[in-house]
């Protein structure tokens, strides 16, 4: 089956054009075959993980950095992809024994090289000395099926599917939550004025993430993704008839274009730097084995990083997201949550050799990644302290996970940025869906007005949002634990030291918004109107299954277990040298310490009364810092006033400012100069000399007119007579002349 | 050879009265009709320019198709089917006397360049294979402009006739 | 055979077509005096195609009968239009382009 992955986004293309074609005269609409598609989709996607887990791992990949002869050896083995396994193994045999004293020397003669990136990793490798055999480690080998698509000359561009642990996962999850997200919908969005058409856009997207997450290369993943942008366009703005609902589409569509400008340059510098391909596992060798120059790579990678900084929403782009809240609650859970802003991070991973050199993520210390996540986890998470509606505190917090995630690959926690991925699709992905089946009840979102409470209204629900509650906030065992544990030991261990401390921060305030959260929704009084009452089975059971999933699935990799990391792990990930860590009980316990610290201070603040309430009302500082976040740090305005404003207005000030000084001025001189010479000319020469003329032209071209307009019929046949007439005379004075 | 030029001369009379019944009949029927013998009369001269694949594509696109949309275009404009002497219009003796001028200027023009030039009596015919081949390799990009323009013909003749 | 009595043909042929076109006040009429005059364009190319010995001249009519069919699809349905608005087909009494 994996070889045949293909199979599974063609059928989510294949089932968008017949909703579109067929669903409206369908008995139930068009929902049927969506349902059968994503249902057939993720059967195959599981039949692809099962076959993926139970494929030997027999694929030996080394580190470049750990190579003896760093330099000669990995431009040898990024030029020739099959070679390179083969020596990979046979390096293998020794390079057990060589482990011992190997390692030291790897950081000399990497060093010798000048091979930037290599050496901190290397002396990584010395310091722990258990891991130089761990990272030898083989892996399953990819799957690629490919075609030639294109052919010309040097460049030959193929079509296909690269199948590895991440692709796998990432299908798994896409197909998953998408499953969840159809059956909710046919519920959530019975008797909606364009039902067809929204599950025809929810399987083109899904299309799209899944042509996204199994392409070879990067043109075929910038075709993914485009489609996404596209459907998420066509879904926000799912009710245009009002016009925030259009706008925030509109916006949405706009601010992740300025980023994929990014990737479209990333995405041109990379294939020619990368020597005409598109291909990303040779992508990642060649940036890897140091073929490519730091200028040409930096500037790549700086390109890519726009593109992830739009998709995913993160600092200073990552305005659209809560504004996108205005679609129907179930693209927010599919599309906001859990799958398309995720492909930003995705695209990180999925070209991570690339971002792994061109930033030096093995170095330690602090690089734009890593920065712009860690800065995303905290400013989302403050927004979200003064939301009132359900959907927009969810929105921020998924800007602020993904901030996590961005940040985890940013400082070279690789598997645990891409296991925190898995995690928060199912948590988020239940919590959105929770909230949808609240408001579903109570017909708003928000929270302080129209809802408190809801616990003994909706008791699915209020389980249900619970666990994805408590493992967003990252309370052991859930799987929010696990995955944001690894992140915090990745920070630490790597050299990341601040970011270990922004990501503490960031889990105190996760759990303490997320207990915000729940507290104003289901606990208190109920503050609404009418009578809300438990969602139907087609919303409850994809929420019982997503807490099923959301509290097992960290144990997945589970100190001791660590399963995901083995499928998931790719060559490029072996060959940039990725450092493994030992599960450390210190970091764990602060983490959860601060997790359970932001329950409790919540818990303090709202149940119990207790900290300083009305603090905006006594303090200028804090109100001040209330209305900076009230007004979403001004970015909004930045962007419209500051940006757009300052390109339209000022040039049409110039323009004005222009066309009053100089352009009138001139003009005026030329005037009175003309009314000068106007007035002699007029005298003298017009009205006795020049008159005579005219008036005699004129009466001649009336004449001449009169007699004319009898030709001028209007009727194409007489003309047509003229023209060919015409056309004889002349030739034939031409044959009789010549 | 002269069996050739006997047949010509048949078939050029008989297209030349057609031809001139196209443009004078009375009866808008018949005018379709009669265009069917020029046609028919215009895929036999390709024959006897041993031009065989373009004789039969004359006979399928024209006979078949082109004159079958012709008689569907009388029928769906409700002309008057029979006789009636309102299909021309007032310029005829100027339309006669300009095409007349046509051809008499076309006639000397020819006369005078190729005067008694032969065609190539030994001319193998042309196979279609080579037409294809030529088609597809030399004419390669004016067919596809072709097939464009044909869709564009396509939408265009929708776009224009259908009631809205 | 000589390569004039062809051409000649072709000529005669084109006049009638030009004098159809100028004369006819049904527009399905002129349309089929058009296609006398493309049919006279095609005789001219085959001719001389054969004369030189070379397939261009067939591969040139064949497109000229492919423009003439998206002519002839294009020209009835303008003619249906104008049928539909004017109930009548009568070219002379289309004047719209009187200044």
């Amino acid at each position: 089956m994996l070889a045949y992955a293909w199979v599974i986004p063609a059928v989510m293309v294949v089932s968008f054009a017949l909703i579109l074609f067929f669903g409206k005269r369908l008995p139930r609409k068009g929902h049927e075959i969506g349902l059968a598609a994503i249902a057939i989709a993720f059967a195959l996607s599981t039949v692809c993980a099962v076959e993926w887990v139970g494929r030997p791992a027999n694929h030996t990949v080394e580190p470049v950095a750990a190579e003896p002869h760093g330099e000669a050896t990995a431009s040898e083995s990024g030029g020739h992809g099959e070679e390179e396994a083969g020596h990979g193994a046979e390096e293998a045999g020794h390079g057990a024994e060589e482990a011992g004293h190997g390692a030291e020397e790897a950081g000399h003669g990497a060093e010798e090289a000048g091979h930037g990136a290599a050496a901190p990793a290397a002396e990584e490798g010395g310091e722990h000395g258990g891991e130089g055999e761990h990272e030898a480690e083989p892996i399953r080998e990819p799957v690629v099926s490919e075609g030639t698509w294109y052919e010309n000359g040097p460049v030959k561009i193929n079509a296909g599917i690269h199948m590895d642990g991440l692709a796998v996962v990432m299908l798994f999850v896409v197909t998953l939550i998408s499953l969840a997200v159809h059956v909710f919908s046919t519920s959530y969005m019975h008797d909606d004025r364009r039902y067809t058409h929204f599950f025809a856009a929810l399987s083109l997207f899904t299309a799209g993430m899944l042509i996204m997450v199994t392409a070879s290369n990067t043109l075929q993943l910038l075709f993914g993704w485009e489609m996404m942008g596209l459907c998420s366009f066509m879904l926000i703005g799912h009710w245009w008839e009002e016009k925030n609902n259009s706008d925030a589409a509109l916006k949405a569509f706009f601010t992740t274009r300025t980023g994929d400008i990014g990737l479209l340059v990333g995405i041109s510098i990379l294939f020619f730097a990368a020597g005409n391909t598109f291909d990303i596992a040779e992508t990642n060798r060649a940036a890897l084995a140091g073929q490519i120059s730091d200028t040409v790579l930096l500037a790549g990678a700086a390109a890519l990083l726009c593109a992830v900084i739009g998709k995913s929403a993160q600092f200073p782009l990552h305005t659209w997201l809560p504004d996108a809240m205005a679609g129907p609650t179930p693209v927010s859970a599919l599309i906001h949550a859990a799958t398309m802003v995720v492909a930003g991070v995705y695209l990180v991973a999925r070209l991570y050799g690339v971002f792994w050199s061109a930033f030096d993520i093995g170095g330690g210390g602090i690089n734009p990644i890593a920065l712009v996540g860690g800065i995303t986890v905290i400013i989302a998470a403050l927004l979200a302290f003064v939301q009132s509606d359900i959907k927009k505190v969810l929105a921020y917090s998924t800007v602020s996970q993904l901030g996590y995630m961005v940040m985890a690959l940013g400082v070279g926690a690789w598997t645990a940025g891409i296991f925190h991925l898995f995690t928060h699709a199912f948590f988020k992905g239940l919590l959105f869906l929770g909230a949808g089946s609240v408001s579903h009840a109570v017909h708003s979102f928000d929270m302080k007005k129209d809802m408190g409470g809801m616990r003994t209204f909706m008791p699915t629900t209020y389980k249900t949002f619970m666990v994805g509650t408590l493992a967003l906030a990252g309370v052991f065992p859930l799987a929010g634990f696990w995955s944001k544990d690894e992140i915090l030991l990745g920070a630490g261990e790597n050299g990341y030291e601040l970011f270990l401390v922004v990501g503490l921060v960031g889990a105190f305030m996760t759990a303490a918004y997320m207990t915000r959260c729940v507290y104003l929704t289901f606990f208190g009084e109920y503050r609404g109107h009418g009578h809300p009452h438990e969602s139907p089975p087609a919303i409850t059971i994809p929420l019982i299954v997503l807490a099923v999933l959301s509290a097992g699935a960290g144990l997945l990799n589970a100190p001791g277990i660590e399963l995901f990391t083995k499928w998931t792990e790719n060559e490029a990930v072996l060959l940039a040298g990725v450092a493994h860590h030992e599960f450390s009980l210190m970091t764990a316990l602060i983490g959860g310490l601060f997790a359970g610290g932001g329950i409790a201070a919540s818990y303090l603040y709202y149940w119990r009364n207790l900290g300083p309430h009305r603090l905006t009302e006594r303090s200028g500082a804090a109100m001040a810092g209330y209305r900076l976040l009230e007004n979403k740090y001004y970015l909004d305005r930045l962007y419209t006033d500051g940006i757009v404003a300052s390109i339209k207005g000022p040039i049409a000030r110039a323009a004005y400012i222009v066309n009053q000084r100089v352009i009138d001025a001139v003009v005026n001189a030329v005037g009175i100069g003309t009314r000068r010479a106007g007035r002699f000319t007029y005298d003298v020469l017009d009205q006795k000399g020049v008159d005579g003329i005219v008036n005699g032209v004129g009466l001649t071209a009336e004449e001449g007119g009169s007699v004319l307009r009898v030709l001028q019929t209007g009727r194409v046949q007489q003309y047509a007579a003229f023209l060919f007439g015409g056309v004889v005379l002349l030739g034939g004075a031409l044959v009789l002349f010549t | 050879m002269v069996a050739q030029n006997l047949i010509f001369g048949v078939i050029a009379v008989a297209m030349g009265i057609a031809a001139i019944r196209v443009v004078t009949t009375q009866n808008i029927v018949h005018a379709a009709l009669y265009l069917v013998v020029v046609l028919a009369g215009v895929a036999a001269v390709y024959i006897l320019l041993a031009a065989e694949f373009t004789a039969v594509v004359q006979i399928l696109v024209y006979v078949g198709a082109i004159l079958v949309l012709f008689l569907f275009g009388i029928m769906l404009t409700r002309a008057p089917i029979g006789r009636t002497s309102d299909l021309d219009n007032d310029q005829r003796w100027l339309a006669l006397a300009v095409s007349l001028l046509l051809l008499g200027v076309l006639a000397g023009v020819l006369a005078d360049a190729f005067d008694d030039t032969k065609l190539p009596a030994d001319a193998a015919v042309q196979r279609s294979g080579e037409v294809g081949t030529s088609i597809f390799q030399v004419y390669v990009v004016p067919f596809e402009v072709i097939s464009v323009l044909l869709l564009a013909a396509l939408v265009g003749a929708v776009v224009i006739a259908r009631r809205d | 055979m000589y390569l004039n009595q062809f051409l000649l043909l072709a000529a005669f042929l084109f006049s009638v077509g030009v004098y159809g076109v100028l004369a006819r006040k049904n527009g399905v009429l002129v349309l089929m005096s058009i296609e006398l005059i493309l049919n006279a364009v095609n005789i001219n190319l085959v001719a001389f195609g054969a004369f030189h010995d070379t397939v261009a001249g067939q591969v040139f009519a064949l497109f000229v009968i492919a423009v003439a069919a998206a002519e002839v699809g294009v020209g009835l349905a303008i003619v249906l239009l104008i049928y539909r608005n004017r109930h009548s087909i009568d070219l002379s009494e289309v004047d719209l382009m009187k200044g």
